[in-house]
């Protein structure tokens, strides 16, 4: 066995050659400027060489480039710094026993897109028993008490209907941005509950979308983030990790 | 042959008692719920008809004046009438000079409506409020026929399927420069998608927009503005640029006559996308529904039909009847409403899972059965969307793929794909990649409708029938459903979760209470025109 080397560089057809490919546009006319500026671009992006091998104009004002080369920089494996899943993956079976065997009642999650986002692909593949990727949703799981509020739902009507249905966690899911809109709808959402919650008996809040940046669940004042290709699975066995994996004291028991 | 003249599509040996069937199911399904639609009016249908009067613009807090003027007569005298006899009566009793006025002090509480008891005095309010209206529909007539005229004079696209681009930027300024650009990079129809949310909005926006979410706002200002650019790219392509909008949500029947006076050319407009995806009340949207086709079918607006939205959220092959379903009912009851087969742009998509075995001869079958089926409808066909995956190379294979779809099998309307679906809003340089995909395989396949022949008993007219035989078989258990008076087994199939596994019962959903039932002297002289006009 050799030993994995920590550093390394991109694999075209051979160790080490760093080969990548990029495609951009310039806005400026298809000319030998125009090719000459792309390779200066890969240049300083730390292609070197580049070898531009398409250049074609879209429209009179931009030209489209695809350019392959090796790039000068390399990446250092030891360096990597990724948050791994710190929960252990269940089954549907086991989330409904652990929660059964701590809670002795449903798990209540109220879902909802909120803000302006009407898309709720990401919620419904979490929630709906259709599910996503195979694995059937939230709603599939007898001891998890389902509430989808659907799209379009304003902050203070989550907060309500969260109270009304005791919610142990709170899902929302932001799809379509703009501007940054998933994150003031979501710092917006989890103040809301803050004020609205005695301390320490505010709901597991929990968002998930593609445009959220891993890490940043703190910053956002949520308990969890989950990005694109989270399954229903995941988000079960994340809420039993945090609501049911060991003897919870009072929550929400009123 | 030239891929201009395309042969007509291959035929499927459907059996036409089966297809006679299930035209006789829709219909028995869609009378009900057309008897409610006509006994209801809704406050969107109000506004709409103020709209064609001339009232519009908004105040201060950018709330319409025909929102003011209709809630005005709704707090006094209710909406079982019809606003106009009220507003009409009123202005002969000189509480305005005019129907602007009339809204600004109607938003202050400061005019008293009635309904005239007096036949006299009913009858004058009502030929007053007719001749009101006449002017609008006057107007969407002379809109029809400048697009006849500028159709006679510069021509439809030389290719089918006409090619179907999407702008959105949230900004009417930007979203200008870059529908030009589209159109002249080859695009026959741009779509400007609407700002996330506005479906769920109770006015229309008024103005000029340059702030919306993943799309821009639905204005007349913003219809205007849009139209009058690709009229001018038009003459310059020497083909005629057609634009489109969405008829859909809760003020469907506005955004309708917004469209027809400012001359858009299709409009999105399903007959239950909005309660079942949008969870707004059915009675709600089969009113306004019934209302914006009427004003299409005057305008000469092509709708599209939302089937693909079906495919999104269900699997695509389990599905397929649902699809098929949703066809026969958007046919049913688009034809009640005048529209013609010709303006009827029927929705399908190319959805199935790629990792399914035989997928693309599915597709195929799918795609025949609707064109068949709908001979003289000009067919919406929608890119994959649910299984792009980020992989845009891979993307761009499927997209191919549908684009070959499109060509066997003679669809009309080929909304283009984008490899970066489910990535980032379209750049410039996917959307030229896109366009020549399309036309690679309209120049290299365009003519395959006269080659490609399914044999009678092979797959491809085995799982056409399949899927007939299945919509039927729905449209059989949803005929079945027990509805009590005042219901239809539609509306009660919709409120136990038949489709897509939304539950959506009559009496709850967004925009329920606008809904008002008609009293026995209910007038609208906006549905009477476009009744006398269509049939």
């Amino acid at each position: 066995m050799t030993e994995q080397p920590t550093v390394i560089r991109p694999y075209g057809d051979t160790t080490g050659d760093g080969m990548v490919q990029v495609s951009f546009t310039l806005p400026v006319p298809h000319d030998k400027r125009a090719e000459g500026a792309a390779l200066q671009l890969a240049g300083k992006m730390g292609m070197s060489p580049a070898l531009l091998v398409h250049a074609k104009a879209v429209g009179p004002a931009h030209t489209f480039f695809v350019v392959y080369g090796s790039v000068t920089h390399l990446v250092d494996l030891s360096a990597v710094q990724v948050v791994e899943r710190d929960f252990p993956l269940l089954t549907p079976k086991d989330v409904n026993a652990a929660i059964k065997k701590q809670l002795r009642r449903p798990l209540v999650v109220v879902g909802a897109c909120i803000g302006t986002d009407a898309h709720t692909v990401g919620i419904d593949a979490i929630l709906n028993i259709k599910g996503f990727a195979g694995e059937k949703g939230l709603e599939y799981y007898s001891e998890i008490q389902v509430v989808n509020l659907g799209a379009q739902v304003l902050v203070p009507e989550l907060v309500e209907r969260a109270r009304e249905a005791q919610a142990d966690a709170v899902l929302v899911s932001q799809v379509v941005t703009q501007r940054d809109a998933h994150i003031h709808n979501t710092t917006q959402m989890s103040a809301a509950f803050r004020e609205a919650y005695p301390a320490g008996k505010v709901p597991l809040l929990v968002v998930g979308g593609p445009r959220f940046e891993e890490g940043s669940a703190d910053r956002l004042g949520v308990d969890r983030i989950f990005g694109k290709g989270t399954t229903p699975a995941e988000v079960a066995s994340y809420l039993v990790h945090a609501l049911a994996a060991e003897p919870t004291p009072e929550r929400n028991t009123a | 042959m030239s891929p201009t003249t395309v042969a007509p599509p291959p035929r499927l040996e459907l059996d036409p008692r089966v297809v006679r069937r299930a035209r006789t199911l829709a219909r028995r399904l869609g009378r009900p719920v057309v008897d409610i639609a006509r006994s209801h009016t809704t406050v969107s249908v109000e506004r709409a008809t103020l709209r064609l009067a001339g009232l519009a613009g908004a105040d201060h807090e950018r709330v319409p004046w025909v929102n003011h003027l209709v809630d005005g007569v709704r707090e006094q005298v209710g909406l079982e009438h019809g606003v106009t006899t009220p507003v009409w009566d009123a202005l002969r009793r000189e509480e305005a000079p005019d129907l602007l006025t009339l809204a600004q002090k109607a938003s202050t509480g400061s005019v008293s409506f009635r309904i005239p008891e007096k036949k006299g005095e009913l009858s004058a309010a009502r030929r007053a409020a007719r001749a009101a209206v006449r002017p609008g529909i006057r107007r969407i007539d002379r809109q029809r026929a400048a697009r006849d005229r500028l159709v006679g004079r510069l021509g439809d696209p030389p290719h089918r399927p006409w090619v179907y681009l999407i702008v959105a930027t949230g900004d009417i300024y930007e979203d200008i420069p870059q529908a030009q650009a589209a159109a002249r990079a080859g695009a026959d129809v741009i779509a400007v998608i609407r700002s996330t949310g506005q479906s769920l909005l109770d006015y229309v926006p008024e103005g000029a927009t340059r702030e919306g979410f993943a799309g821009t706002y639905a204005t007349q200002e913003n219809f205007r503005l849009m139209r009058a650019a690709l009229d001018e790219v038009s003459k310059e392509l020497g083909r005629y640029v057609r634009l489109t909008n969405y008829a859909s949500g809760l003020c469907m029947p506005e955004i309708a006559a917004l469209a027809g006076m400012e001359r858009l050319d299709m409009m999105l407009n399903d007959s239950m996308y909005g309660i079942l995806f949008r969870d707004i009340n059915p009675v709600r949207t089969f009113v306004d529904q019934r209302f914006s086709r009427q004003v299409h079918a005057r305008a000469g607006i092509i709708i599209n039909t939302g089937e693909d939205n079906y495919l999104t959220t269900a699997d695509a092959v389990d599905a397929a009847h649902t699809v098929t379903v949703s066809q026969l009912m958007n046919e049913y009851f688009a034809r009640e409403a005048g529209l013609p087969d010709q303006l009827m742009g029927l929705g399908h998509a190319f959805e199935i899972n790629p990792e399914v075995p035989e997928s693309f001869r599915m597709e195929l079958a799918h795609a025949l059965l609707a064109r068949q089926l709908f001979p003289d409808a000009p067919l919406k066909w929608m890119p994959p969307t649910k299984h792009m995956t980020g992989d845009v190379f891979m993307g761009y294979l499927l997209d191919g793929f549908f684009n070959l779809a499109g060509a066997m099998t003679g669809q009309s309307i080929l909304l283009v794909g984008m490899m970066t679906e489910a990535v980032v809003t379209p750049w410039l340089s996917d959307r030229d990649l896109a366009l020549q995909n399309v036309r690679y395989v309209q120049r290299a396949a365009g003519g395959l409708t006269e080659d490609f022949r399914p044999p009678p008993d092979g797959f491809i007219q085995t799982r056409a029938r399949q899927v007939l035989s299945e919509a039927v078989d729905l449209l059989e258990r949803i005929t079945a459903e027990k509805a009590p008076k005042g219901s239809a087994p539609l509306l009660e199939a919709i409120g136990d979760g038949t489709f897509g596994l939304m539950k959506r019962p009559k009496d709850q959903g967004k925009g329920l209470d606008g809904v008002a039932r008609r009293a026995d002297g209910y007038d609208n002289p906006a549905i009477t025109l476009l009744e006398e006009g269509t049939r």
